[in-house]
């Protein structure tokens, strides 16, 4: 019951801290970037008009739901040097992390194309856009302006989880923080310190969904 | 991997079983009592409890379990991992459940709170028989898409150091060399629990949706 709170250690290790709030930008921003694309192919082939393909998304999806993020990041960890892929921590937990987010990015965008009216895509092709440009002007951009709010959350999420890419050691804050607890033993410390900073960083990714919704959403609607 | 393997995943399965419970049912207690502090109508409880609502959102589920199983320890209280983990589970979901509850009471018309108002009920009656019943079914599809992603948590008590099903996997894996068979077969036993769940709360929501319509 004598314990007295020591944030030496902590004081210490400050730089190292803030050096891995940045890796665990990177592995945030370069994991919802590769989860964009899967969610963007994903939707265009959960929508397409051959049935298997179709099928294929949806397992895909309910695969990565219904599983933990931790299974699946040790299972992309064992898998991917049998696939021929010998890959760092770090690359193996953004492709993780791009996976899972893609998952959730396919049905959030799904929500989002099928709010778009069948007579936008006819009037575009009537105008004489090209397929591609219906698609990135037409149905892709309200879409993605109609569900921003959930994709936000859920790339808040995408930034909380990057904390479990420490299982498998990558380079980010929470492995760095567990290297100094295991150092110093001064573990409540290191862990309260560590949860403020994560407090902060996802309120900045929230600002940055923010200024980039302002930036390229701010349109009016009709 | 043998049938001893197996029945040692199972054994894990059985545990992460009884750390959703109990996140669950704890976590409603407490998330009801949030919820209803959220929609207090008294300023200084609202902000306090959008306060702890912003933090457990704001945080990884992973911290949050480290920060109790070090901090109760830091206050003299000594208990097992998977009661520290139980803790931080039901503080993780009491702030997630209070947050969708608290969304559900203020999306109850606010005609029913006025007119069990002018038939003289209590604060208590007319939360309990009139406004939380009608919440609760407005809630359903997101508290049974949250009690899927507690599920799922559970497998973070396995980086504190508690042998559930996750922890298991890797037990097993380290000794038999069979990462991807291991992990497979965990993934397939989380799959079994959660898919149900998942495909109940679509169905509600497809129900709700076109009764609202």
């Amino acid at each position: 019951m004598n314990y007295t709170l020591d944030f030496t250690p902590v004081i210490d290790g400050m730089p190292n801290l803030l050096a891995a709030c940045l890796g665990t930008f990177v592995l945030a921003i370069s994991g919802m970037m590769l989860a964009t694309i899967i969610g963007i192919g994903g939707v265009v082939l959960r929508t397409s008009k051959i049935a298997p393909l179709r099928w294929l998304v949806i397992g895909f999806v309910e695969i990565i739901r219904n599983t933990p993020f931790l299974v699946q990041i040790f299972f992309i960890y064992f898998a991917l040097p049998l696939a021929g892929l010998r890959l760092d921590p770090t690359p193996t937990a953004i492709i993780a992390l791009g996976i899972n987010g893609g998952a959730y990015a396919i049905e959030i965008l799904r929500g989002g194309v099928q709010s778009i009216s069948r007579g936008q895509v006819e009037a575009g092709l009537a105008l004489g856009l090209h397929k591609a440009q219906v698609f990135r002007f037409i149905v892709l951009k309200p879409a993605l302006r109609a569900v921003f709010p959930s994709l936000t959350s859920q790339f808040v999420l995408l930034t909380l989880t990057t904390s479990i890419a420490s299982a498998i050691s990558a380079y980010e804050l929470t492995s760095v923080s567990q290297r100094i607890e295991s150092d110093s033993f001064r573990s409540f410390e290191v862990y309260f310190t560590v949860t403020a900073f994560y407090l902060v960083i996802s309120w900045l990714m929230m600002r940055l969904f923010a200024f980039f919704s302002a930036r390229y959403f701010a349109y009016p609607v009709k | 991997m043998g049938p001893d393997e197996f029945l040692f995943l199972l054994i894990g399965l059985k545990w992460t079983v009884a750390l959703s419970a109990i996140g669950f049912v704890c976590g409603s207690a407490a998330g009801l009592g949030i919820a209803l502090a959220r929609t207090s109508g008294i300023a200084f409880v609202e902000r306090l409890t959008a306060g702890y609502i912003a933090i457990f959102q704001g945080t990884p589920l992973l911290m949050q379990l480290f920060v109790v199983y070090y901090g109760l320890a830091l206050i003299g209280i000594k208990i097992d991992a998977w009661a520290a983990v139980s803790v931080g589970l039901t503080l993780h979901a009491s702030a997630y459940l209070g947050e969708i509850w608290r969304g559900a009471i203020e999306a109850v018309p606010r005609g029913q709170t006025e007119a069990s108002k002018a038939l003289a009920l209590g604060y208590i009656s007319r939360m309990k028989d009139v406004i939380l019943p009608q919440a609760l079914r407005i809630s359903l599809p997101a508290t049974i898409g949250f009690l899927v992603q507690l599920i799922k948590g559970t497998s973070l008590a396995s980086i504190v150091g508690f042998t559930e099903l996750t922890r298991a996997g890797n037990m097993i894996s380290n000794q038999i060399f069979e990462p991807l068979t291991v992990f497979g077969i965990v993934g397939i036993l989380y799959f079994i629990m959660c898919c149900p769940l998942t495909i109940y709360g679509a169905h509600l929501e497809r129900k709700f949706a076109a009764s609202t319509r």
